[in-house]
């Protein structure tokens, strides 16, 4: 009889890696980019068309990118929070405006203000295409040395920022 | 009643739902590898959809970039090198082996083998029993 046990327990050893699996989003997936180099970018800017936003401008210090579009929903969920972040100033935040409207942009910035050190205007996504940007919002910290740190998947908050990001500025190069 | 129904038919034209509203390639060759490559790849934005199946804007970039690659005369390799570089090996509906996806291509072997021996072991043992019909045979003589 101690054989039949054995399906049993093979089952029960499942039911924490089914569980586990439940609790994870699909949706989020892991950055091939993790504590590998940035991609480096060159954008002309959103408010500036005239000027270029690009890698170079953000390097020898920590910097968040901020992938963003007026389309996206929860971009607007995070805005008031990039907008707390830039006003504590602890780190610049770059704006890779993804796949946008210029004029619907630049409305945006103005009406809810600008969190951004500069926003490149990323009209046929190919930037998004260079650093894996699957869906908006997306945020990358990326070190003093050009290395991702961290990508975060959706609206930044309060919570997600002290956890995630917090300990990696501090602990860093 | 059928005037109606023919003049009905008109609105059902199915190729007004292609999703790849590309240009074909010049080179029959070229679109074949279009077509293998981006019925290989993975939308990332709608997951179980090739990007060739999707109108996501994304999939749409995609299938702009491979284009691109192709014509630039990339093999296909190059072009999901690119692709795994940056969205990593789920986009592809096959990933390819290495350390990362070893289980993925190991684990069904193992299953499989691990379950013959089990259905192999289950078989002998009842090659051993005797049968039915020969309890009761030797019930009834």
């Amino acid at each position: 009889m101690k054989k039949s046990l054995l399906p049993f327990a093979i089952f029960v050893i499942l039911i924490p890696v089914f569980i586990i699996g439940l609790t994870k989003d699909p949706r989020q997936l892991p950055s091939p980019f993790i504590d590998e180099p940035a991609p480096e970018f060159s954008l002309p800017s959103l408010t500036e068309p005239e000027k270029t936003v690009s890698s170079s401008d953000y390097a020898g210090q920590y910097a968040l990118i901020n992938v963003w579009a007026t389309w996206c929903v929860g971009c607007r969920q995070e805005h008031n929070f990039l907008m707390q972040l830039s006003r504590s100033q602890d780190v610049p935040i770059y704006g890779i405006n993804w796949r946008d409207n210029r004029d619907e942009a630049l409305r945006w910035l103005q009406a809810l203000g600008d969190p951004y050190v500069a926003s490149g205007f990323d009209a046929d996504g190919r930037v998004g295409i260079d650093w894996g940007v699957y869906g908006a919002p997306e945020t990358f910290l990326v070190s003093a040395d050009g290395v991702v740190l961290h990508k975060h998947l959706g609206p930044l908050d309060a919570t997600a920022w002290e956890r995630d990001f917090v300990p990696k500025i501090g602990g860093g190069s | 009643m059928r005037a109606v129904l023919l003049s009905l038919l008109l609105f059902l034209s199915w190729s007004a739902f292609a999703i790849d509203t590309d240009k074909a390639f010049d080179d029959p060759e070229l679109q074949a590898r279009y077509e293998e490559i981006t019925e290989e790849v993975r939308c990332l934005k709608c997951q179980n959809q090739s990007i060739k199946d999707s109108n996501a804007f994304l999939a749409s970039d995609l299938r702009r970039e491979i284009r691109r690659m192709l014509e630039e005369g990339k093999s296909n390799d190059e072009i999901y090198d690119f692709l795994v570089a940056r969205y990593g090996e789920f986009a592809l509906y096959r990933p390819r082996m290495s350390g990362k996806t070893l289980v993925l291509w190991i684990a069904p072997i193992l299953l499989l083998l691990l379950g013959g021996g089990v259905l192999v072991n289950i078989i002998r043992r009842r090659m051993n029993m005797p049968l039915e019909e020969d309890l009761q045979e030797s019930n009834n003589p």
